[in-house]
């Protein structure tokens, strides 16, 4: 049990003379939620249709669980559950029908299948709606459903590929409950995303994708602290100390802050922002402030950062 | 075993389908009476039989071999529609072998088929269709259309795999109606022009088509030649043909959607 739950190794999958997989390296710890970060087309999904034995990689070495992904994908089929990007429910049928089905199919018996659903139907609160045809749920319902029928077989690592592209707020937050239901069981997740809050949220590491090759891995703080710079922002009371608190910045910055004389601040890129907001704090003891403080860059300055392909990164 | 196991649970699926929505089978199964009547009554008075006889004796038997090839759509869109939503995938990413999801495609498939058989079988009755041949020639008759749908089985499978789009379901929708006709299904070959008869002739669904004639003891439209003196071998012939292509092609299919 010391092998990682997933793992991935210099991965690289072709189509025609384009390469979706450009030497894609993974390593999932086991219990950990893993987010594949990158814009359309990064490579994102045929990583998770590679690992899921949907498809077939051209080089490289794959493992679930400790199990070889080209060599024994029948295993594999055991041990994991796919969350697609569509809802990949029986529409017609409930979602008690659904859960049933697909567990028989998974080989559990008839009983077995039927409280599996019912304890799955309760988890995900579906009880309620668990003799209704799936046509008549609403979309974040689906996704649990969903993901509850990737979770019969109680697989070691659940793969979700974009669980919540083109649902309301309100669905989302729902599968966000969902998946962290699933964490607190002990399954690994690989999750796919495009949108940098979900991956904020849920995620432990992050791998950020670009043409089919990991250009940042790291937890979400380590990655804003690596690839973003933090801002040292202050805010005056009165618009004419601007000019005074701009120089103060200036002097521990050593570069000229921006200044919003709407917002009567000024805020400038710092390398070691601790020190520097001690010597803010110092350098503008007399000035009457309305805010001082560090603001940490987004995931989404990181994404953008990374993600324009006219940046050269180090990895 | 697990794959008939598989096999049979999602035939199952099927068939609750037509519990919740009995809509689709009712229509269809109005569509096909709704066709036996027209040809029956509206065009059959101003069709005469080579070798003579009764026109609906003549008709029913081509219904039914008419019916195995419009089973083809069915098939086609539903394995369409299960790639198209992700459930193929699902499946795939389960432990479910593929001859499982296949052998519950045919199971569900047949079972239409046999339904839409009965029904057609009954209003057949109705309007004065009867079976004047031994009951093991009537049984060896409903097998050889079974045989037909089995085989246009792997066509459809094949086709709903490779072609995806809403347009190409459509087009086959269509197509199947000219491969329908070009056959001996609702008059006979002997009063087409030449090309025309001798393309009707060698579809697959006049040779079943004949071949359940005979069974039935039904007047088949023909006066002899090579496809009539060897319909029951070619209604065998045929599907064994159409499957010895297909379905190795749907294996490829589907294993084309690793790649």
């Amino acid at each position: 049990m010391t092998s990682p739950a997933l793992e991935a190794r210099a991965l690289r999958k072709r189509f025609g003379t384009t390469a979706a997989l450009d030497g894609f390296d993974l390593t999932v710890a086991r219990g950990s939620v893993h987010g594949l970060l990158g814009p359309n087309g990064a490579g994102k999904s045929t990583a998770v249709r590679c690992l899921t034995t949907l498809a077939r990689y051209d080089e490289g070495s794959a493992f679930v669980d400790g199990l070889d992904v080209a060599l024994e994908g029948a295993a594999v089929r055991r041990r994991i559950g796919l969350v697609g990007q569509s809802a990949a429910v029986d529409e017609v049928l409930g979602g008690r029908e659904n859960l049933v089905l697909f567990g028989r199919l998974s080989g559990l018996p008839k009983a077995a299948a039927r409280s599996r659903a019912d304890e799955l139907l309760e988890r995900f609160d579906l009880v309620d709606a668990a003799t209704r045809a799936v046509s008549t749920y609403s979309g974040g319902m689906r996704r649990r459903l969903d993901i509850a029928a990737s979770l019969l077989l109680r697989p070691a690592v659940l793969f979700l590929d974009e669980p919540t592209t083109g649902l309301d707020p309100r669905a989302r937050n729902e599968v966000w409950r969902a998946v962290r239901d699933v964490v607190a069981l002990g399954t690994t997740v690989l999750l796919t995303t495009q949108y940098l809050d979900e991956a904020d949220q849920l995620a432990d590491r992050i791998s950020m994708l670009r043409a089919g090759r990991v250009i940042a891995e790291g937890t979400p703080e380590e990655l804003k602290r690596r690839l973003g710079r933090d801002l040292l922002r202050v805010v005056v009371t009165e618009v004419g100390d601007l000019p005074r608190a701009s120089a103060v910045l200036a002097s521990i910055a050593g570069a000229e802050p921006v200044v919003d004389e709407a917002e009567r601040s000024a805020s400038v890129a710092v390398g070691s922002p601790t020190d520097a907001l001690l010597k803010a704090a110092r350098g503008l003891e007399n000035v009457p402030l309305d805010d001082l403080g560090i603001r940490r860059p987004t995931l989404d300055e990181v994404f953008l950062t990374l993600t324009d392909t006219t940046t050269e990164v180090a990895a | 075993m697990s794959a008939l196991r598989d096999g049979s649970l999602l035939t199952g699926r099927e068939l609750r389908h037509w519990a919740r929505q009995p809509a689709t089978p009712i229509f269809g199964t109005l569509f096909q009476i709704m066709l036996l009547l027209m040809f029956a009554f509206l065009f059959g008075g101003a069709i005469d039989l080579p070798g003579g006889g009764d026109y609906t004796s003549f008709l029913l038997p081509g219904m039914l071999a008419l019916t195995m090839l419009f089973g083809l759509e069915g098939t086609m869109t539903a394995i369409g529609a299960d790639t198209k939503k992700g459930i193929t995938d699902r499946f795939r990413s389960m432990p479910i072998s593929s001859a499982g999801v296949v052998l519950g495609r045919a199971g569900a498939d047949l079972a239409v088929s046999v339904l839409n058989l009965v029904v057609l079988l009954i209003g057949g009755l109705l309007i004065g269709w009867r079976v004047t041949g031994g009951p093991g020639g009537a049984l060896l008759a409903v097998l050889l259309l079974l045989w037909l749908r089995f085989a246009f089985l792997w066509v459809g499978i094949f086709l709903g795999l490779t072609f995806r789009s809403e347009g190409a379901s459509m087009a086959v929708q269509i197509l199947v109606w000219p491969l329908g006709f070009l056959s001996n299904a609702f008059v006979s070959p002997e009063t087409m022009p030449g090309w025309i008869a001798a393309v009707s002739n060698v579809n697959p669904i006049s040779a079943t088509a004949t071949a359940v004639r005979e069974l039935f003891g039904n007047p088949t439209g023909a006066t002899g030649g090579f496809f009539a003196d060897n319909a029951l071998a070619l209604a065998v012939a045929w599907p064994l043909l159409l499957t010895l292509v297909f379905l190795p092609l749907s294996a490829r299919a589907y294993r084309r959607l690793r790649s």
